[in-house]
Protein backbone atom coordinates (compact mmCIF):
# COMPACT_ATOMS: atom_id res chain seq x y z
CA UNK A 1 0.00 0.00 0.00
CA UNK A 2 1.44 3.41 -1.00
CA UNK A 3 1.60 6.41 1.35
CA UNK A 4 -1.30 8.11 -0.48
CA UNK A 5 -3.41 4.96 -0.17
CA UNK A 6 -2.68 4.72 3.56
CA UNK A 7 -3.60 8.40 4.00
CA UNK A 8 -6.81 7.83 2.03
CA UNK A 9 -7.75 4.76 4.09
CA UNK A 10 -6.98 6.38 7.47
CA UNK A 11 -8.79 9.64 6.62
CA UNK A 12 -11.96 7.94 5.40
CA UNK A 13 -11.90 5.34 8.19
CA UNK A 14 -11.56 7.89 11.01
CA UNK A 15 -14.16 10.27 9.56
CA UNK A 16 -16.58 7.39 9.10
CA UNK A 17 -15.98 6.06 12.65
CA UNK A 18 -16.96 9.47 14.06
CA UNK A 19 -20.15 9.65 11.98
CA UNK A 20 -21.02 5.99 12.62
CA UNK A 21 -20.72 6.45 16.40
CA UNK A 22 -23.29 9.26 16.16
CA UNK A 23 -25.68 7.25 13.98
CA UNK A 24 -25.42 4.11 16.15
CA UNK A 25 -26.10 6.18 19.30
CA UNK A 26 -29.36 7.45 17.78
CA UNK A 27 -30.47 4.01 16.53
CA UNK A 28 -29.73 2.38 19.89
CA UNK A 29 -31.71 5.07 21.70
CA UNK A 30 -34.63 4.60 19.28
CA UNK A 31 -34.67 0.80 19.52
CA UNK A 32 -34.04 0.31 23.23
CA UNK A 33 -36.38 2.98 24.59
CA UNK A 34 -39.30 2.28 22.29
CA UNK A 35 -38.78 -1.47 22.72
CA UNK A 36 -39.53 -1.85 19.03
CA UNK A 37 -36.31 -2.93 17.33
CA UNK A 38 -38.25 -3.95 14.21
CA UNK A 39 -39.38 -0.34 13.52
CA UNK A 40 -35.90 1.01 14.33
CA UNK A 41 -34.32 -1.53 11.95
CA UNK A 42 -36.81 -0.68 9.18
CA UNK A 43 -35.68 2.94 9.70
CA UNK A 44 -32.04 1.87 9.37
CA UNK A 45 -32.83 -0.11 6.20
CA UNK A 46 -34.82 2.82 4.76
CA UNK A 47 -31.95 5.25 5.47
CA UNK A 48 -29.42 2.87 3.88
CA UNK A 49 -31.58 2.45 0.75
CA UNK A 50 -31.91 6.24 0.26
CA UNK A 51 -28.15 6.58 0.83
CA UNK A 52 -27.43 3.84 -1.72
CA UNK A 53 -29.58 5.67 -4.31
CA UNK A 54 -27.73 8.95 -3.64
CA UNK A 55 -24.32 7.22 -3.89
CA UNK A 56 -25.36 5.37 -7.08
CA UNK A 57 -26.38 8.70 -8.65
CA UNK A 58 -23.45 10.75 -7.34
CA UNK A 59 -20.61 8.23 -7.75
CA UNK A 60 -20.63 7.89 -11.55
CA UNK A 61 -21.32 11.64 -11.92
CA UNK A 62 -18.12 12.42 -10.01
CA UNK A 63 -16.01 10.26 -12.33
CA UNK A 64 -17.25 12.22 -15.37
CA UNK A 65 -16.11 15.63 -14.04
CA UNK A 66 -12.57 16.61 -15.23
CA UNK A 67 -10.03 16.05 -12.43
CA UNK A 68 -9.06 19.72 -12.15
CA UNK A 69 -12.65 20.87 -11.62
CA UNK A 70 -13.34 17.95 -9.31
CA UNK A 71 -10.33 18.89 -7.16
CA UNK A 72 -11.38 22.55 -7.08
CA UNK A 73 -14.95 21.71 -6.06
CA UNK A 74 -14.09 18.88 -3.67
CA UNK A 75 -11.06 20.70 -2.26
CA UNK A 76 -13.24 23.73 -1.51
CA UNK A 77 -15.93 21.64 0.18
CA UNK A 78 -13.40 19.57 2.15
CA UNK A 79 -11.67 22.75 3.29
CA UNK A 80 -14.99 24.24 4.46
CA UNK A 81 -15.85 20.96 6.28
CA UNK A 82 -12.34 20.66 7.68
CA UNK A 83 -12.29 24.21 9.02
CA UNK A 84 -15.73 23.73 10.63
CA UNK A 85 -14.60 20.47 12.28
CA UNK A 86 -11.31 22.03 13.42
CA UNK A 87 -13.11 25.10 14.74
CA UNK A 88 -15.40 22.94 16.91
CA UNK A 89 -12.56 20.64 17.99
CA UNK A 90 -10.35 23.59 19.00
CA UNK A 91 -13.20 25.24 20.92
CA UNK A 92 -13.85 21.94 22.73
CA UNK A 93 -10.19 21.20 23.45
CA UNK A 94 -9.66 24.71 24.84
CA UNK A 95 -12.72 24.52 27.10
CA UNK A 96 -14.83 27.10 25.22
CA UNK A 97 -17.42 24.53 24.12
CA UNK A 98 -18.76 21.48 25.93
CA UNK A 99 -17.10 18.20 24.88
CA UNK A 100 -19.13 16.00 22.54
CA UNK A 101 -20.64 13.53 24.97
CA UNK A 102 -22.27 10.42 23.47
CA UNK A 103 -23.63 9.44 26.91
CA UNK A 104 -25.40 12.80 27.23
CA UNK A 105 -26.73 12.59 23.65
CA UNK A 106 -27.96 9.04 24.33
CA UNK A 107 -29.70 10.24 27.53
CA UNK A 108 -31.28 13.17 25.64
CA UNK A 109 -32.56 10.96 22.80
CA UNK A 110 -33.70 8.43 25.43
CA UNK A 111 -35.80 11.06 27.24
CA UNK A 112 -37.40 12.39 24.01
CA UNK A 113 -38.12 8.85 22.82
CA UNK A 114 -39.78 7.99 26.13
CA UNK A 115 -41.99 11.08 25.98
CA UNK A 116 -43.18 10.61 22.38
CA UNK A 117 -46.51 8.93 21.61
CA UNK A 118 -46.85 5.72 19.58
CA UNK A 119 -48.48 5.65 16.12
CA UNK A 120 -48.26 2.95 13.47
CA UNK A 121 -48.18 3.41 9.69
CA UNK A 122 -48.14 0.55 7.18
CA UNK A 123 -45.55 -2.08 8.11
CA UNK A 124 -44.02 0.25 10.72
CA UNK A 125 -45.56 -0.38 14.14
CA UNK A 126 -43.76 2.56 15.83
CA UNK A 127 -43.40 5.59 13.57
CA UNK A 128 -41.24 7.52 16.08
CA UNK A 129 -38.60 4.74 16.33
CA UNK A 130 -38.63 4.46 12.52
CA UNK A 131 -38.15 8.19 11.78
CA UNK A 132 -35.50 8.62 14.49
CA UNK A 133 -33.41 5.75 13.07
CA UNK A 134 -34.07 6.77 9.46
CA UNK A 135 -32.94 10.36 10.02
CA UNK A 136 -29.91 9.32 12.10
CA UNK A 137 -28.66 6.90 9.45
CA UNK A 138 -29.41 9.19 6.49
CA UNK A 139 -27.95 12.40 7.91
CA UNK A 140 -24.78 10.88 9.37
CA UNK A 141 -24.48 8.55 6.36
CA UNK A 142 -24.55 11.49 3.93
CA UNK A 143 -21.34 12.80 5.45
CA UNK A 144 -19.77 9.33 5.31
CA UNK A 145 -20.80 8.99 1.66
CA UNK A 146 -19.52 12.45 0.74
CA UNK A 147 -16.14 11.93 2.39
CA UNK A 148 -15.66 8.42 0.96
CA UNK A 149 -16.74 9.41 -2.58
CA UNK A 150 -14.73 12.63 -2.77
CA UNK A 151 -11.56 11.20 -1.26
CA UNK A 152 -11.89 8.06 -3.37
CA UNK A 153 -12.55 9.85 -6.67
CA UNK A 154 -9.70 12.32 -6.10
CA UNK A 155 -7.23 9.52 -5.45
CA UNK A 156 -8.75 7.36 -8.22
CA UNK A 157 -9.48 4.67 -5.65
CA UNK A 158 -13.18 4.66 -4.76
CA UNK A 159 -13.06 0.90 -3.86
CA UNK A 160 -10.41 1.51 -1.15
CA UNK A 161 -12.39 4.47 0.23
CA UNK A 162 -15.54 2.33 0.22
CA UNK A 163 -13.72 -0.49 2.08
CA UNK A 164 -12.54 2.02 4.72
CA UNK A 165 -16.06 3.44 5.11
CA UNK A 166 -17.74 0.03 5.32
CA UNK A 167 -15.10 -1.26 7.78
CA UNK A 168 -15.69 1.74 10.05
CA UNK A 169 -19.48 1.37 9.95
CA UNK A 170 -19.37 -2.42 10.54
CA UNK A 171 -16.91 -2.17 13.48
CA UNK A 172 -18.82 0.65 15.19
CA UNK A 173 -22.23 -1.02 14.62
CA UNK A 174 -20.95 -4.35 15.98
CA UNK A 175 -19.51 -2.62 19.05
CA UNK A 176 -22.65 -0.57 19.63
CA UNK A 177 -25.00 -3.53 19.39
CA UNK A 178 -22.69 -5.72 21.49
CA UNK A 179 -22.81 -3.30 24.41
CA UNK A 180 -26.36 -2.08 23.63
CA UNK A 181 -25.42 1.42 24.74
CA UNK A 182 -23.57 4.58 23.69
CA UNK A 183 -19.94 4.02 22.69
CA UNK A 184 -18.73 6.40 25.38
CA UNK A 185 -15.17 5.09 25.42
CA UNK A 186 -14.48 6.07 21.82
CA UNK A 187 -12.09 9.05 21.91
CA UNK A 188 -14.55 10.94 19.71
CA UNK A 189 -13.28 14.45 20.40
CA UNK A 190 -9.67 13.46 19.67
CA UNK A 191 -10.80 11.67 16.49
CA UNK A 192 -12.73 14.76 15.38
CA UNK A 193 -9.60 16.83 15.89
CA UNK A 194 -7.54 14.45 13.72
CA UNK A 195 -10.26 14.28 11.04
CA UNK A 196 -10.48 18.09 11.02
CA UNK A 197 -6.73 18.25 10.40
CA UNK A 198 -6.93 15.65 7.59
CA UNK A 199 -9.92 17.29 5.87
CA UNK A 200 -8.28 20.73 6.09
CA UNK A 201 -4.96 19.36 4.75
CA UNK A 202 -6.54 17.64 1.75
CA UNK A 203 -8.86 20.62 1.22
CA UNK A 204 -5.93 23.06 1.11
CA UNK A 205 -3.95 20.77 -1.20
CA UNK A 206 -6.65 19.77 -3.68
CA UNK A 207 -8.37 23.18 -3.60
CA UNK A 208 -5.17 25.04 -4.56
CA UNK A 209 -4.26 22.38 -7.15
CA UNK A 210 -7.76 22.53 -8.65
CA UNK A 211 -7.47 26.32 -8.83
CA UNK A 212 -4.39 25.85 -11.03
CA UNK A 213 -1.57 26.18 -8.47
CA UNK A 214 1.46 23.87 -8.52
CA UNK A 215 2.67 22.70 -5.12
CA UNK A 216 6.42 22.64 -4.58
CA UNK A 217 7.32 18.96 -4.39
CA UNK A 218 3.92 17.93 -5.84
CA UNK A 219 2.21 15.24 -3.67
CA UNK A 220 5.09 15.33 -1.15
CA UNK A 221 3.81 18.77 -0.09
CA UNK A 222 1.04 16.93 1.78
CA UNK A 223 3.70 15.63 4.19
CA UNK A 224 4.52 19.24 5.07
CA UNK A 225 1.00 20.69 5.00
CA UNK A 226 -0.49 18.08 7.39
CA UNK A 227 1.97 18.60 10.29
CA UNK A 228 1.78 22.38 9.82
CA UNK A 229 -2.03 22.33 10.03
CA UNK A 230 -1.78 20.12 13.15
CA UNK A 231 0.78 22.42 14.80
CA UNK A 232 -1.30 25.50 13.96
CA UNK A 233 -4.46 23.93 15.40
CA UNK A 234 -2.67 22.81 18.57
CA UNK A 235 -1.14 26.29 18.91
CA UNK A 236 -4.62 27.82 18.70
CA UNK A 237 -5.80 25.43 21.46
CA UNK A 238 -2.96 26.64 23.72
CA UNK A 239 -3.68 30.32 22.97
CA UNK A 240 -7.43 29.92 23.60
CA UNK A 241 -6.81 27.96 26.83
CA UNK A 242 -4.55 30.77 28.12
CA UNK A 243 -7.06 33.42 27.05
CA UNK A 244 -9.80 31.52 28.89
CA UNK A 245 -7.72 31.27 32.07
CA UNK A 246 -6.82 35.00 31.92
CA UNK A 247 -10.44 36.08 31.48
CA UNK A 248 -11.60 33.73 34.30
CA UNK A 249 -8.99 35.08 36.74
CA UNK A 250 -9.88 38.67 35.75
CA UNK A 251 -13.55 37.92 36.48
CA UNK A 252 -12.63 36.34 39.83
CA UNK A 253 -10.48 39.37 40.74
CA UNK A 254 -13.36 41.73 39.86
CA UNK A 255 -15.73 39.68 42.02
CA UNK A 256 -13.26 39.78 44.96
CA UNK A 257 -12.86 43.59 44.64
CA UNK A 258 -16.65 44.05 44.44
CA UNK A 259 -17.25 41.98 47.57
CA UNK B 1 -43.07 25.06 1.12
CA UNK B 2 -42.22 23.95 4.68
CA UNK B 3 -40.51 20.87 3.27
CA UNK B 4 -38.49 23.02 0.84
CA UNK B 5 -37.46 25.31 3.68
CA UNK B 6 -36.25 22.48 5.88
CA UNK B 7 -34.51 20.88 2.86
CA UNK B 8 -32.67 24.17 2.24
CA UNK B 9 -31.87 24.53 5.95
CA UNK B 10 -30.43 21.01 6.02
CA UNK B 11 -28.08 21.67 3.08
CA UNK B 12 -27.07 25.07 4.48
CA UNK B 13 -26.21 23.43 7.80
CA UNK B 14 -24.50 20.49 6.06
CA UNK B 15 -22.27 22.58 3.77
CA UNK B 16 -21.90 25.98 5.45
CA UNK B 17 -22.18 25.00 9.12
CA UNK B 18 -21.85 27.35 12.10
CA UNK B 19 -19.84 30.15 10.47
CA UNK B 20 -20.71 31.25 6.94
CA UNK B 21 -17.69 33.53 6.87
CA UNK B 22 -15.39 30.49 6.79
CA UNK B 23 -17.16 29.19 3.68
CA UNK B 24 -17.08 32.61 2.01
CA UNK B 25 -13.39 33.01 2.86
CA UNK B 26 -12.56 29.65 1.28
CA UNK B 27 -14.47 30.54 -1.91
CA UNK B 28 -12.67 33.90 -2.14
CA UNK B 29 -9.24 32.28 -1.54
CA UNK B 30 -9.86 29.71 -4.29
CA UNK B 31 -11.16 32.41 -6.67
CA UNK B 32 -8.04 34.54 -6.05
CA UNK B 33 -5.84 31.47 -6.68
CA UNK B 34 -7.70 30.82 -9.96
CA UNK B 35 -7.24 34.47 -10.97
CA UNK B 36 -3.53 34.54 -10.14
CA UNK B 37 -2.77 31.28 -11.98
CA UNK B 38 -4.81 32.38 -15.00
CA UNK B 39 -3.31 35.86 -15.35
CA UNK B 40 0.29 35.55 -14.18
CA UNK B 41 3.19 33.15 -13.82
CA UNK B 42 3.48 33.89 -10.10
CA UNK B 43 3.38 30.92 -7.68
CA UNK B 44 -0.11 30.71 -6.17
CA UNK B 45 0.03 27.62 -3.91
CA UNK B 46 0.50 29.79 -0.79
CA UNK B 47 -2.79 31.72 -1.13
CA UNK B 48 -5.09 29.04 0.32
CA UNK B 49 -2.78 28.22 3.31
CA UNK B 50 -2.53 31.94 4.11
CA UNK B 51 -6.32 32.19 3.96
CA UNK B 52 -6.54 29.33 6.50
CA UNK B 53 -4.06 31.15 8.78
CA UNK B 54 -6.41 34.16 8.77
CA UNK B 55 -9.87 32.53 8.61
CA UNK B 56 -9.57 29.96 11.41
CA UNK B 57 -8.29 32.26 14.20
CA UNK B 58 -10.78 34.96 13.14
CA UNK B 59 -13.68 32.49 13.35
CA UNK B 60 -12.48 31.19 16.74
CA UNK B 61 -12.14 34.72 18.07
CA UNK B 62 -15.73 35.49 17.06
CA UNK B 63 -16.95 32.28 18.72
CA UNK B 64 -15.07 32.96 21.97
CA UNK B 65 -16.23 36.59 22.19
CA UNK B 66 -19.88 35.60 21.71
Amino acid sequence: MTGAAVALFVSVFLACVVEAVEAVTIVLAAGSVRKDWRSAMIGVAGGLIVLAVIIAALGPALTVIPLRWLRLMVGGLLLIFGLQWLRKAILRASGHKALHDEAAIFAEEYASAQAAGRTSRGIVSDWYAFTLSFKGVLLEGLEVAFIALTFGSNQHDIPLAAIAAVAAVVIVSALGFAIRGPIVRAPENAMKFVVGILLTTFGVFWGAEGAGADWPGADAALLVVAPLVALFALGLVVVLKRAGRTSRSATAEKATVAS
Amino acid sequence: MKWLKSFGAFWYDFVIGDDWRLALGVVIALAVTCLVTATSSMAAWWIVPVAVLILLPASLLRAVRR
